[in-house]
């Protein structure tokens, strides 16, 4: 347990190149990470301003589903209560692993990322379980469990895959090649296993976090439309404006679902 | 029909009018894999829309190469609708076809397909590193310990569309789909099968976790766990007589017991039909020794009904198979086994209707279910059972790695002929089966069914065939002796005669 919260915690911790110059050092709240950096042609334009704000709940939250992790001791044993699949992070009627992105407004350019993201495969669960990646950014997939995974993915738009890595310690690189908002990710050995990578053009994206709290930061100056994605309780949409160096707040909200 | 076409001019739009007459039925007009033979079918006919084969010589993820589409064209997909096609169509015309279908996935084929290099199977026998592998990869997770997938992951297995999906079951490579040759098997683990569950084991190379060449093991080990050549159905099962009846289901007797396969297919005439029967066939063998027959069924089947691991199961079958006259049981029914025999089977000339027969000509039935018991009675027409007040047919079964086995025992003579016909030596009996898997929604109906076989009682030796050869043998040695005796004694005459002619010369 205590080695899935440090593998979350190096996860989150993200570093953001910004145009060659240094940029902030990290984005402690958010679960996207990517480092940009410019190669060649008409690189995408970065900033200083952020947009950040906090992801609401309202409602009972939804228990989410037990995991019987019986055939998988070596998963099992992992966790000290019974696990469960994480579909609704909430607390404190705040919401986790809400993907947030700018959907449009994002400035023309290429933005290619100089170091990878990384998913992790620990304790028969997927971290993280939410994340964003940006076009052929490579992910790194790392197996934890010393059981068989199979990661396959299985996007509408990009071309899926389907390995195998049979043992802790591997590790394999994929990426994808067009934007697509979400990939999602299984295994199929587990078939519990669920993670959702959005794909996009540009690094301008965070995850909300346990407390709900998310903030894409770097952006230039501008007009964006905001989109908060969550994997049961679908997709909403804000418009925000920033000027140059600005932080502008904005929350969302989501409620349960009807019983 | 034969369309011809200069190889080096084929067009795309060559292959629409073969397409739309040969391939449009299951794949849909517009490639979609929605045609009208679609919705019965399982696994669905590939959609081209897109762009996902599982057969190939690409990486996981990659778009195939003409040839590994041509190739699926050419020989079809065994355990599968899809036939092969070579025989009908023309070298030009399967050209043109991949070409055509190529087209309803523009985005997927934007760039030429790469193969990956596959050498050459390692020399000598590495069976046993092949096994130390194919455990170390974990394969038994989906395809079971013994191969016969039952893995604990399977009932949890679906596609990418959400059908639910089999592992191979690796005893019976005769299905395999991309073919079951040691090479098929090692480019299958290298490449995956897009769209299913089966991984590429490629990143477990690269991570150094095993060579290629245990790769090539695994490929021969598991090519190693089918019989050699697939099994050609007899029509008759020979049951030998036997001084004694081996008494339990795995007494080592049974191992030199001569094994008859005897394929099952859906049961697509009685309603409701079932296009997607879990058993594919039986292992018969059988016995008698002069009182009783014995006699032994096995077949593979991945569930062990009803099991409530395979909920999940019987609820992607009910949503996948929807339109096959009418709902699924939402409950798991036990597994089934019905043997059915003519009722008159001394009478060649008259053999019932093979499903269970009918109203007017019923069959004498065994009706076993995975309680397990078995009851013996009447059967017009599959389901349409009536329990005889006193049968004597015994059952045991087993269930063991995916495989039920199950021995029946009844006296040879019939108390009651009415019921149940005596089964006499020296004839064929016609004997039939159905079998149906609980856990995938199968019952008395939907199922799988052979056809018309027959049991053949041997007939005791009579003592004669051993006396004749051997008086035979005396009379002969005797005759001939005589025959010997009397040519000797006319020769020592004949010897004079003999010298004279010597000296002529």
């Amino acid at each position: 347990m205590r080695r899935m919260m440090l593998g979350a915690a190096v996860l989150a911790v993200g570093v953001w190149g910004c145009g060659g110059s240094k940029g902030d050092a990290s984005n402690g709240s958010t679960g996207g990470s990517s480092a940009v950096a410019q190669s060649g042609g008409a690189a995408g334009p970065t900033g200083n301003a952020t947009v950040s704000g906090v992801i609401h709940f309202t409602g009972a939250a939804p228990s989410n589903p037990k995991i019987d992790m019986s055939q998988e001791s070596a998963c099992q044993s992992k966790y000290t209560t019974p696990p469960t699949d994480p579909q609704y992070v909430v607390k404190d009627a705040k919401l986790g692993n809400v993907f947030v992105y700018v959907d449009s407004g994002a400035p023309s350019g290429k933005y290619t990322a100089s170091a990878p993201t990384e998913i992790d495969q620990s304790g028969c669960l997927y971290h993280p379980r939410v994340f964003g990646a940006v076009v052929g950014q490579d992910i790194i997939i790392k197996n934890d469990d010393n059981v068989l995974h199979n990661i396959k993915a299985i996007p509408k738009v990009n071309r899926g895959f389907n390995i195998s890595q049979p043992s802790a310690g591997m590790t394999s690189k994929r990426s994808f090649s067009s934007p697509e908002v979400m990939v999602p990710l299984e295994c199929n050995v587990h078939g519990w296993m669920h993670a959702y990578v959005g794909v996009l053009p540009h690094p301008f994206f965070a995850t909300s976090d346990s407390t709900g709290a998310f903030a894409i930061k770097n952006l230039p100056a501008g007009t964006y439309t905001i989109k908060a994605w969550h994997e049961k309780l679908g997709t909403q949409q804000q418009t925000v404006t920033v000027g140059a160096g600005e932080t502008k707040t904005i929350d969302f909200t989501f409620s349960g679902p009807k019983a | 029909m034969t369309v011809l076409i200069p190889a080096a001019s084929i067009q795309a739009q060559d292959g629409k009018p073969v397409y739309d007459k040969w391939c449009s039925g299951c794949h849909g007009d517009t490639g979609a894999g929605d045609g009208y033979g679609s919705k019965t079918m399982l696994p669905h006919p590939r959609d081209f829309t897109k762009g996902v084969y599982k057969i190939r010589t690409t990486a996981s993820g990659e778009i195939p190469t003409d040839a590994d589409l041509r190739h699926v064209i050419e020989v079809g997909m065994p355990g599968t609708a899809m036939p092969e096609w070579k025989s009908r169509l023309s070298d030009g015309e399967i050209g043109a076809v991949v070409k055509y279908i190529k087209t309803f996935s523009p985005n997927s084929f934007t760039q030429p397909a790469k193969t990956i290099a596959i050498g050459k199977a390692p020399s000598g026998a590495g069976i046993d590193e092949g096994k130390a592998a194919f455990q170390k990869l974990e394969c038994s997770k989906c395809h079971g310990m013994a191969g016969r997938a039952d893995g604990k992951s399977a009932p949890t297995l679906k596609d990418d569309y959400g059908n639910p999906i089999r592992p191979a079951d690796l005893t019976e490579n005769w299905k395999f789909r991309g073919g079951n040759s040691v090479s098929d098997i090692y480019t299958r683990l290298r490449t995956g099968l897009d769209g299913t569950p089966m991984p590429s084991f490629q990143d477990a190379i690269d991570n150094k976790l095993i060579t290629d060449e245990q790769l090539w093991r695994v490929a021969q080990y598991v090519h190693s766990l089918s019989p050699e050549k697939p099994p050609e159905p007899r029509e008759v099962v020979r049951a030998a007589r036997a001084q004694t009846l081996p008494t339990t289901l795995d007494a080592p007797a049974w191992n030199g017991v001569e094994r008859f396969w005897v394929p099952l297919v859906g049961q697509i005439i009685a309603k409701p039909r079932w296009f997607a029967p879990t058993v594919d066939g039986l292992w018969v063998q059988a016995l008698h020794d002069g009182r009783t027959l014995a006699l032994r069924v096995s077949w593979d089947d991945p569930s062990k009904s009803p099991d409530p691991t395979w909920d999940q199961w019987l609820g992607r079958m009910s949503q996948t198979l929807t339109d096959v006259d009418g709902p699924l049981a939402t409950q798991q029914g036990p597994d089934r086994l019905v043997v059915h025999f003519a009722k008159n089977p001394n009478d060649d000339s008259k053999k019932p209707y093979f499903l269970g027969g009918d109203a007017k000509s019923p069959v004498y039935a065994w009706r076993w279910t995975s309680e397990p018991r078995v009851e013996e009675g009447t059967e017009a027409g599959l389901g349409k059972f009536t329990a005889s007040p006193n049968g004597h047919v015994m059952q045991s079964a087993r269930y063991a790695d995916g495989q039920w086995q199950v021995l029946f025992t009844r006296p040879l003579v019939s108390t009651d002929t009415t019921q149940a016909p005596s089964f006499s030596p020296g004839h064929a009996i016609p004997m039939a089966f159905f079998a149906a898997d609980g856990s995938s929604g199968e019952d008395e109906v939907r199922g799988a069914v052979s056809t018309w076989y027959a049991v053949y009682l041997d007939v005791p030796t009579p003592t004669r065939v051993f006396v004749a050869p051997i008086a035979m043998l005396v009379l002969s040695a005797g005759l001939g002796m005589l025959l010997v005796t009397q040519a000797q004694r006319r020769g020592r005459g004949d010897d004079a005669n003999g010298s004279s002619h010597m000296e002529e010369r």
